[in-house]
């Protein structure tokens, strides 16, 4: 793996921003160089929320995407007409088809449609959208390891939350079974 | 040979440079003596403001903090957060702490901080040159009111006691005079009482002393005591608003 | 220890606290509420005091009291806050009080934006406030740097008894990298006698002051502070050569922005143009010895920054007409890209490798 630069976007609370730290987290437990941007100010009061994660063997230099993304997680049709045209050629797009209609123009990139909403709705939890579509990177990239997701969720959000590592362990799988086919 | 009196060990051998007639020597001596009284002098940190008492800590034989026009009330803050357990006052003139200073006065007052304030009320500026104050009274002459202040310009004169004493923080709040010998006494009653308010870890003490500016208000010494008397008085007048009995 | 995943502001908050500090004073502004947040939490579990402020101007003249005490202290905001600040700030140099201030800084001027911005580079480094001053400012990259410079500083301003700025801009504030908390290098710090900590009838009175009435007193209170500045400049100017060693375009930058510069560097590199990053770490003092470095072959300099051209006079004055200077910026905001820095230095080398 050389760099993985992640575009994660949506509105405020779906969860984007968590999604994001977990992947960050995930890949300094497995000794990778990680870095998490968000976007900040007014905007995350409910509108537009997003984030730039660095996964990378070598020492992250900007921790800014321009145009370069290697992949975006895709939420929401605002942030899909905001960040198609900010993944490289080659890249891969994950797109919300539960809210998202319109499929990706561009032909040069690789795109998995995850039904995130009906997945999470279906496994009892409309909040695991986030990780249903997080699983779905995972399989797509191998940027890290599903074990390093969960055991970084344990760390990030403590023994209070452990009750619910089942639930998002399954969001992983059945978003990676719905990038399998 | 009995001693008739002795100078409080609360202030330093130097001479003040304060004006003949100018009540802040007697006020100073107030301050002293009370924290000699109360044997806290060695625990004692000063903040002194901006104003004609801005080499006050020349004066007070204890630890001494300068601070920025206005800020005392800040400093004192900082202080008074790091060391609890040390006495801490801030001494300020009425341009300092009613015009410069009212955001740092009243939200020390309202955090309820455990420090005493010695609020020294003339009406004008003294030490840049007899310019009005928030607490100039109405016609009264000043170098940047020289028609004497009018209301419909300026506003009338600002009472800081009353206005302190709305704060809950506020326990001890009192006006005092040292125009006179009864009314010295009084006042330096008071500010025993703002120090031990803050010792007993009550809250936030202040005691608003009407002082003189012969100088800039264009008189001899014993014209000033009379026109403080027959002016400020009236318009501000003495007594106690806050105890911590009442705020109980 | 082992490295631990941080927000910037929450790091730099914990790095203070790491570093002994144990009082805070501030007021809230983004980008850097996270800060006051974490310390609001913190303090108190570590027997130290968290205050609110009722506004910049109280906070910084609070940090002025707790600090003539001799205790560690803090206080943190951004742009438009640290312009409130200045006032305290000239009376704790003016004073000779150790302190740590944090500008996690946004566009300007005015209420300017809440974004990225390096637009405070003369604020920091001129003296926002009255008077002959100077203090140390470090401009951090990275949020380990970020660390161990803020636990740096407090070392710094203890030694020197003057306030340090740590200087990040938005980016540092809200991102997210691994840290890990190492003690700083040892330094032999002086013990506080000139502390008001009351006297305890056993010393006379400490006073502490910025006024000096006596026009030859404040003449030599001024050359004592300057003496201090030139040591200060001797001593601890930080700065990093990146692929300096045979760069024919000489990148100057600093703090996030540097980050993106190293990318350039290395691009550019690739394509077969000899790129290198003199990066300034302290901003003041600012390393002027950097630039007598610079390889015989080079052809010219270029600033890159967030704002419309404020470190640039620095690099001029240390430069000493040696090369041409260029400027390119992004200011209120916006972020420079790393192909419009490249189009830039191609411009510049005139298309040539």
């Amino acid at each position: 793996m050389a760099t993985e630069k992640i575009i994660l976007a949506g509105f405020g609370g779906q969860g984007v921003m968590s999604a994001g730290q977990l992947l960050t987290y995930a890949g300094m437990l497995e000794n990778k160089q990680v870095s998490w941007l968000p976007s900040y100010g007014p905007e995350m009061r409910g509108g537009a929320a997003n984030c730039s994660v660095m996964v990378s063997d070598s020492p992250v230099g900007s921790p800014i995407i321009t145009n370069d993304a290697t992949s975006a997680i895709i939420m929401n049709l605002p942030s899909l007409d905001k960040f198609e045209n900010d993944v490289a050629k080659d890249g891969i797009l994950l797109v919300n088809s539960s809210l998202i209609e319109r499929k990706v123009e561009r032909e040069d990139v690789t795109v998995h449609y995850v039904p995130a909403n009906e997945i999470a709705n279906d496994l009892g939890n409309s909040r695991v959208a986030n990780m249903v579509m997080l699983g779905a990177f995972l399989e797509a990239t191998k940027a890290v390891e599903t074990d390093s997701v969960l055991e970084a969720f344990k760390k990030v959000y403590g023994p209070r939350k452990e009750h619910l590592v089942p639930l998002n362990k399954e969001a992983l799988e059945r978003g990676a079974a719905a990038v399998r086919g | 040979m009995s001693v008739v009196f002795k100078k409080t060990e609360g202030l330093t051998e130097k001479q003040t440079h304060y004006c003949p007639g100018c009540t802040h020597g007697i006020i100073h001596r107030l301050v002293g003596e009370v924290l000699e009284e109360l044997g806290v002098l060695g625990k004692a940190i000063g903040v002194a403001p901006v104003g004609c008492s801005v080499l006050a800590y020349n004066y007070f034989n204890c630890d001494m903090h300068e601070a920025a026009h206005g800020r005392a009330p800040a400093v004192a803050t900082g202080v008074k957060r790091v060391l609890p357990d040390n006495v801490v006052f801030s001494y300020q003139g009425d341009g300092d702490l009613a015009s410069i200073g009212t955001a740092e006065v009243i939200h020390a007052a309202h955090r309820g901080e455990k420090i005493t304030t010695i609020f020294v009320n003339n009406a004008i500026y003294g030490m840049t040159g007899g310019q009005m104050a928030p607490t100039t009274l109405i016609g009264q002459k000043a170098t940047t009111a020289p028609e004497g202040r009018k209301k419909e310009l300026a506003g009338m004169p600002l009472k800081m006691s009353e206005m302190l004493s709305t704060i809950d923080g506020a326990v001890f709040v009192e006006r005092v005079s040292v125009h006179n010998v009864a009314n010295i006494r009084k006042a330096k009653k008071a500010i025993k009482k703002a120090f031990e308010v803050q010792i007993e870890g009550k809250g936030y003490g202040i005691v608003e002393v009407l002082s003189t500016c012969p100088t800039n208000w264009g008189l001899t010494a014993p014209e000033a005591m009379k026109w403080l008397e027959e002016n400020m008085i009236p318009y501000y007048p003495l007594g106690n608003f806050r105890t911590p009995e009442e705020g109980k | 220890m082992a490295k631990v995943l941080m927000k910037g502001n929450e790091a730099l908050a914990a790095a203070a606290i790491q570093a002994g500090c144990k009082y805070f004073f501030g007021y809230p502004i983004t980008p850097q509420s996270e800060l006051p947040e974490f310390m609001a939490r913190e303090l108190p579990k570590i027997g130290g005091m968290f205050v609110q402020a009722e506004s910049e101007v109280a906070a910084i003249n609070m940090i002025y009291g707790a600090a003539g005490t001799g205790a560690r202290v803090l206080t943190s905001s951004s742009s438009p806050g640290l312009a409130l600040k200045q006032e305290g700030i000239t009376y704790i140099a003016g004073a000779e009080l150790p302190c740590v201030i944090i500008n996690i800084s946004r566009g300007g001027p005015g209420l300017g934006g809440i974004q990225p911005s390096q637009a405070d580079y003369f604020m920091s480094t001129r003296g926002g406030g009255n008077g002959d001053y100077r203090h140390p400012v470090y401009a951090p990259a990275t949020l380990q740097e970020a660390v161990d410079l803020t636990m740096e500083a407090f070392n710094v301003a203890d030694y020197y008894r003057t306030p340090v700025i740590v200087q990040g801009d938005g980016m540092i504030g809200q991102m997210m990298e691994p840290v890990e908390f190492n003690e700083p290098k040892k330094r032999d710090l002086p013990v506080k006698d000139w502390a008001t900590t009351g006297t305890e009838g056993k010393r006379k009175p400490n006073i502490i002051n910025s006024l000096f009435l006596d026009p030859q007193a404040l003449e030599d209170h001024n050359w004592k502070l300057d003496r201090k500045y030139k040591e200060i400049e001797e001593n601890e100017t930080l700065h990093e050569m990146y692929k300096m060693d045979d760069a024919e375009i000489v990148f100057v930058s600093y703090g996030t922005t540097s980050r993106i510069v190293k990318n350039v560097v290395d691009t550019l590199r690739e394509e077969g143009v000899k790129a290198g990053l003199i990066r300034p770490i302290t901003l003041w003092p600012f390393p002027n010895k950097a630039f007598t470095e610079i390889p015989e072959n080079a052809k010219a300099i270029l600033t890159v920054e967030m704002s419309t051209g404020q470190m640039i006079d620095d690099v001029k004055i240390a430069n000493e007409g040696r090369l041409p200077v260029h400027f390119y910026g992004r200011t209120g905001g916006m972020i420079p890209t790393p192909d419009d820095i490249i189009a830039k230095a191609k411009e510049i080398l005139g298309g040539a490798k």
